[in-house]
């Protein structure tokens, strides 16, 4: 074992949806303060970890520890318990229309805070100081199932960061952005990295990978199929080829030098 | 629909199915447009509620209370014009609060006429003073439904969701309107996608059975998607610490005001009870 703590370590997980088995065996430690990048193709079961990972979903066998402690439906039975987690371990979901069930932005972010029973006065002035910190104060009264999809994004990552956690998972967080409102994005995660927040990003984007992360994971239908420096894995066209996360025809012309952007123009070919 | 069309001749034929198909779905679709900019509206009334107008004024409790006060002295009144007394009221409220009444119309109106329209109208000529008791149908739903709208599209929806859980409704019950009025616009907009992404693919005409079979397809698939839609949603409620009880921030406190309009209203529905009994 490293010398540095673990915060989430995985055993033998498998997750199963009725008789499909999304997650087969997995054997995984994310370390405090790491920035970690979860790649794999589309089905490959990145959601599926990250909400076991943010005890959502429990695994159908195998075993999943937070700081030690074993994640099970019977320790979330406490509220102390749950309330512990769930400020201290924080997941941007995929889908922001599913994450943005509130009737104002101010109360997608207050929601949070609410919920964990925070005293007012601390809510209301929180509330205001992550509006203007992710410069969405103008949206404050705007429903935000009504917002652009950059600006739903901010809300949404407003909306978890807002306690503050100390692990943040996201699910694709510059899926279906515009160049800008993805280098936004991009922008805003990596300012959050200053090595005392644990991040976890699923995606398929391997500029992503490269840009934020100090550690990749490579998923291939629910196995973990690489891990290491995500330079090393972004240069393996063998391997990314395999697990469909880059083309055939991009592979070839990938071979040599470094192509960081293959899967930002496969159109051209 | 087609049955006019299948005597004529062939190509006739097509081009009828063709205009009669472009027909149904240019109106379902207009249909789910007026709703979705109806459901804007009331999205809205949340920042108007704040503005003057009369009812916007008062404590979403004492709106609440006062308008099912006058809901039942409508119910149960065996006279039609104080009924007719109510509904002029209620439009009155409406106007003297700002509130569209094409709104209403739209989202209230037309359907409750033509819900129990349908009920009622038979009853007209088989039953005995039939006419008589489609009248009560119709003018009581048309005049409960009508105090309904002046509460939604007069106070913000968390607001009214509030005012439930003061009436001690089950918070589970308040939390479900609560997500079927937000997702709504969630599941119209998924269906409205389905619509356009289907007349993108679709190239010449549809015979009835086909556009049947894919109605009842996407109605099929809407629901299966609304309900996973309801499933992720509560996870990322879970996610947020969300153990069964939503709390919301800000109490409002009844003034004088609120206590006057209330008695207004409850004086008015003893009023109506008393002239329709
Ligand atoms: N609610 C569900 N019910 C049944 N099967 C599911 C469900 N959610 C996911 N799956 C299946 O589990 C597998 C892994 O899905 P998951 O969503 O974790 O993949 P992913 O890597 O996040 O994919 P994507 O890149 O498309 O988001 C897929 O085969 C998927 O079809
Ligand atoms: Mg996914």
């Amino acid at each position: 074992m490293s010398a540095t703590a673990a915060v989430f370590e995985l055993q033998q997980v498998r997750y199963r949806y009725q008789e499909l088995t999304a997650l087969d065996g997995i054997d995984l430690r994310i370390e405090q303060g790491s920035r970690n990048v979860l790649l794999g193709a589309n089905g490959s079961g990145k959601s599926t970890l990250l909400r076991i990972l943010d005890a959502l979903y429990f695994p159908s066998s195998g075993s999943v520890r937070f700081h030690g402690r074993e994640l099970t439906p019977k320790l979330f039975e406490s509220d102390e318990n749950a309330f512990d987690f769930r400020r201290r371990v924080g997941l941007v979901f995929q889908s922001p229309d599913v994450q943005l069930f509130n009737p104002t932005v101010f109360d997608e972010i207050a929601f949070g805070p609410l919920q964990l029973r925070w005293e007012r006065e601390q809510i209301l002035s929180r509330v205001n100081t992550v509006l203007d910190r992710f410069e969405i104060a103008h949206l404050r009264d705007r429903p935000p199932h009504r917002l652009s999809g950059g600006e739903k994004k901010r809300v949404a990552i407003a909306s978890v960061l807002v306690l503050d956690p100390e692990v943040l998972l996201l699910d694709e967080p510059t899926a279906a952005l515009d160049p800008r409102s993805e280098s936004q994005i991009i922008n805003l995660l990596a300012s959050l990295g200053d090595g005392r927040r644990t991040v976890v990003i699923a995606t398929h984007d391997l500029n992503l990978a490269v840009d934020i992360g100090d550690r990749c994971v490579l998923l291939e239908r629910g196995r973990v199929a690489a891990e290491g420096d995500p330079r090393e894995i972004v240069r393996d066209t063998e391997l990314l080829g395999r697990v469909n996360l880059i083309h055939e025809h991009l592979h070839r012309h990938a071979s040599g030098l470094v192509h960081s952007h293959p899967h930002r123009h496969p159109h051209e070919h | 629909m087609d049955e006019r069309a299948h005597s004529r001749a062939g190509g006739d034929r097509k081009l009828m199915a063709s205009r009669s198909a472009r027909r149904a779905s240019a109106f379902v679709e207009k249909s789910i447009h007026s709703l979705l900019e109806t459901a804007d509206y009331a999205a809205r009334a949340e920042r108007r509620a704040e503005s003057r107008g009369l009812l916007q004024r008062l404590d979403p409790r004492s709106k609440l209370v006062g308008i099912l006060l006058l809901i039942f002295a409508v119910v149960f009144s065996r006279a039609l014009w104080p009924i007719a007394l109510v509904f002029a009221a209620a439009v009155a409220l409406a106007l003297g609060s700002g509130i569209r009444l094409r709104a209403v119309a739209v989202s209230i109106w037309i359907p409750a006429l033509l819900f129990t329209g349908a009920i009622a109208l038979p009853s007209v000529f088989v039953v005995e003073h039939g006419g008589r008791s489609a009248a009560f149908l119709v003018s009581r739903s048309l005049t409960c439904a009508t105090l309904s709208a002046l509460l939604v599209f007069s106070t913000p929806w968390p607001a009214l969701l509030k005012a439930l859980r003061a009436l001690r409704v089950p918070a589970i019950a308040v939390a479900m309107l609560g997500m079927t009025y937000r997702y709504l616009f969630s599941i119209l907009d998924i269906a409205r996608d389905m619509m356009e992404s289907r007349r993108s693919r679709t190239v010449g005409a549809l015979s009835g059975a086909e556009q049947r079979r894919i109605a009842a397809a996407s109605a099929g698939v809407l629901l299966s998607r609304s309900v996973q839609l309801s499933r992720e949603v509560h996870l990322a409620m879970l996610s947020r610490g969300y153990r069964g009880e939503a709390f919301t921030l800000e109490e409002r406190r009844m003034r004088p005001r609120d206590w006057t309009s209330l008695a207004l209203f409850a004086g008015f529905a003893a009023l109506v009870t008393g002239f329709g009994r």
